[in-house]
């Protein structure tokens, strides 16, 4: 006998030996019992599947559909979502709701509660003046930052898409602020002065504006030019958005409006901003929920500054009025997305 | 005669088709004709592409170069970019008062779990939407998109008060239990990104399958995922990189524990650094550009990872097609 069939004969040996002392008794012991309870449990009185049917309580029959089955697995597969959605969506939703119609105390042995109806929702708009300074300079900065920078995410994704070189090389750079932009870092650069261009400033151009229009408009437009590349440095995902929304775009359409005499102007507003518009709703909706949602935001700084400092407002107005103040900054936010959808959609029939 | 003279109208004819044709030449080479670009369009594209690229780079150099200033050319006005001499002192401070190794390896694993635990759970739902039906489909994704407008500070004091019943403040479960329960950080991207991604698959493939005889796991396991691996990555990397640089939620979640992320940590010190060290004093000074190395040394492991997988970021839109169809 050679090596090799030596080592053959030994390994039937082994798998032999493996199928006899280990999968057999594990089969007949472990597996079959739990088998047959399986079976048990599927075939009782309180419910009977079988190949057509599923039974409950020898009653009521449920066909065994293809399309049962379906939503069955389909449900299965999103069990997990449903299960998040309940406990870290809509019960912190409806309990913040709750807690917001109240007084409430933290005490020793749990939150102490007294019914107040709207007492926080009115002390947010009459008392608390720091509140609605927020509210209205964020309202302001949203509807002046969100056009810019979806202007600037559909300029930079339509240079990106013309015939150039390094097409790689750009859209890295653009996305770069995506990866690196975390609170901290824009915030320690927003303190150091280097999110406004030293350019820009030099030329007075700023002063210009606001000295020529009222106050009102002028201190958001000195806002948005402190802080234009804060701006553009959100537009990462927009401009990724934009992009593949162009490249989409048939050449075709362009090739014949151009035969039929159109300039690559007009094609741009009867070809490309139609076929582009879903994505700028898209596009609006996650700039205003990012922008909102970002840690430096005044609004969302001021709410989470009754959690971590014992401020004074939090032991007076309680906890209730911090959960007022997040849902009247939610209905804020969805009312501008809400403005600025609305306004796409208007224009879109006027259009038609 | 005439012959020579007729020769030389051709010649003159040919010469001056030659400048005609040259200039036209000319003239296309600027501005283009209907289907090539001139080179005053392209000149103009390039310089819009390199001034926006200055603007987006900017904060960048900005960092970098006062990052490795002494104190000396910070107070200097004449020291614009280039810091007069190369110091390291900077990073020294910050990489001794933080601990870099361990608090790099505290942030990276406090992302990487919660991320690796979005991504299983996001694909397993995305493919639920993506590939059955079942009533309520589009009421539930609905609500899907909808916990994305719901800011955090809606569901923050009732979470909080949870995490705080059941003793898991500080610990980096508050993290993974919603990623595994697809409610993590931005969460509805995610599933929408798997969700497209497994609408392009083909339904022929998984029915084939279930003639063979496989299961509905079996079928997600074997048939999907393989053919889901670049979404895989991709959603990976968004919610590493997203979890990465989270400071609202762990912020609130993770105070006073030990494991906190990178830029909380390096937060922390400079607030325990400026607590040290009275106003106006020359160690204050220095606190500027030790912040930007702080700055730096928080994005590097970021930048490090966007090096090798920029292709997977860049292209994620176009591949998952999230843009709506």
């Amino acid at each position: 006998m050679t090596m090799k069939a030596k080592v053959k004969a030994l390994l039937k040996k082994v798998i032999s030996f493996i199928e006899i002392y280990i999968i057999n008794p594990f089969n007949k012991y472990v597996s079959a019992p739990i088998r047959k309870v399986i079976y048990k449990a599927f075939h009782s009185k309180v419910i009977h599947i079988s190949f057509t049917h599923i039974t409950f309580f020898n009653k009521f029959k449920l066909k065994r559909s293809n399309k049962r089955q379906q939503a069955f697995t389909g449900f299965g597969f999103i069990f997990l979502w449903i299960v998040g959605y309940l406990i870290f969506s809509l019960y912190p939703v409806f309990y913040s709701l709750y807690l917001s119609l109240f007084k409430v105390r933290l005490e020793e042995y749990g939150l102490d509660l007294s019914f107040k109806w709207f007492n926080n929702y009115r002390a947010a708009f009459f008392t608390d003046t720091n509140f609605g300074e927020h509210i209205l300079n964020y309202v302001l900065s949203m509807l002046l930052n969100v056009p810019v920078t979806i202007v600037f995410a559909l300029i930079i994704a339509l240079l990106i898409n013309q015939n150039i070189r390094g097409k790689g090389f750009w859209r890295t750079i653009f996305f770069l602020p995506v990866i690196i932009a975390s609170g901290p870092v824009i915030g320690e650069l927003m303190n150091q002065g280097a999110t406004t261009l030293p350019s820009i400033e030099e030329y007075d151009i700023i002063d210009m504006v606001v000295n020529n229009v009222g106050s009102f408009l002028a201190n958001p437009i000195q806002a948005l030019f402190d802080q234009i590349l804060f701006i553009l440095w959100f537009a990462g995902i927009q401009i990724l958005i934009f992009l593949a929304g162009l490249q989409k775009i048939d050449k075709s359409i362009y090739e014949a409006s151009m035969i039929d005499g159109a300039s690559p102007w007009e094609s741009f507003w009867k070809i490309t901003l139609p076929s582009i518009k879903p994505l700028i709703t898209v596009s609006i909706i996650y700039t205003v929920v990012s922008m909102s949602v970002f840690s430096l935001n005044p609004v969302t700084v001021y709410i989470k500054g009754f959690f971590t400092r014992e401020s004074t407002a939090a032991l007076t107005n309680g906890y209730g009025y911090l959960a007022a103040l997040a849902w009247l900054f939610f209905i804020v936010m969805a009312l501008i997305i809400l403005v600025f959808v609305g306004a796409l959609n208007f224009r879109r029939k006027k259009a038609k | 005669m005439t012959k020579l003279s007729r020769l030389k109208d051709k010649i003159l004819h040919f010469v001056k088709k030659d400048k005609k044709r040259s200039k036209s030449q000319f003239k296309r080479l600027l501005f283009g004709m209907k289907f090539t670009d001139g080179l005053v369009f392209k000149i103009a594209i390039y310089t819009m592409l390199i001034g926006l690229g200055y603007i987006y780079l900017y904060p960048m150099m900005y960092m970098i170069s006062y990052s490795f200033m002494t104190m000396n050319d910070i107070i200097d006005v004449s020291v614009n970019w280039v810091p007069s001499s190369l110091t390291f002192e900077n990073y020294r401070i910050v990489w001794q008062a933080i601990d870099y190794p361990n608090a790099l390896k505290d942030a990276v694993i406090l992302a990487a779990l919660p991320a690796l635990s979005a991504t299983f759970s996001s694909a397993l739902i995305g493919y639920g939407f993506a590939k059955y039906d079942f009533p309520f489909k589009k009421f539930l994704m609905g609500l899907m998109i909808l916990t994305f407008i719901i800011p955090p500070q809606v569901t923050m004091m009732p979470t909080f008060k949870m995490y705080a019943d059941y003793n898991l403040l500080g610990s980096i479960k508050t993290f993974i239990y919603p990623a595994i329960l697809g409610q993590g950080f931005n969460g509805a991207i995610y599933i929408l990104i798997f969700y497209s991604f497994f609408k392009m698959i083909p339904n022929s493939l998984m029915e084939s399958a279930q003639l063979d005889g496989a299961g509905p796991v079996k079928i997600f396991t074997r048939i999907a995922v393989p053919l889901a691996v670049p979404a895989i990555i991709i959603v990976f990397l968004f919610s590493f990189v997203w979890y990465y640089n989270e400071t609202y939620l762990s912020g609130l979640f993770l105070r006073g524990s030990d494991m906190l992320t990178l830029p909380l940590r390096v937060e922390e010190f400079m607030s325990d650094y400026a607590s040290l060290y009275p106003e106006g004093s020359t160690a204050r000074e220095l606190m500027q550009s030790a912040k930007l190395a702080g700055n730096i040394l928080t994005i590097l492991p970021l930048l490090i990872l966007f090096f090798f997988t920029q292709r997977y970021f860049v292209e994620a839109i176009d591949k998952t097609g999230i843009t709506g169809e």
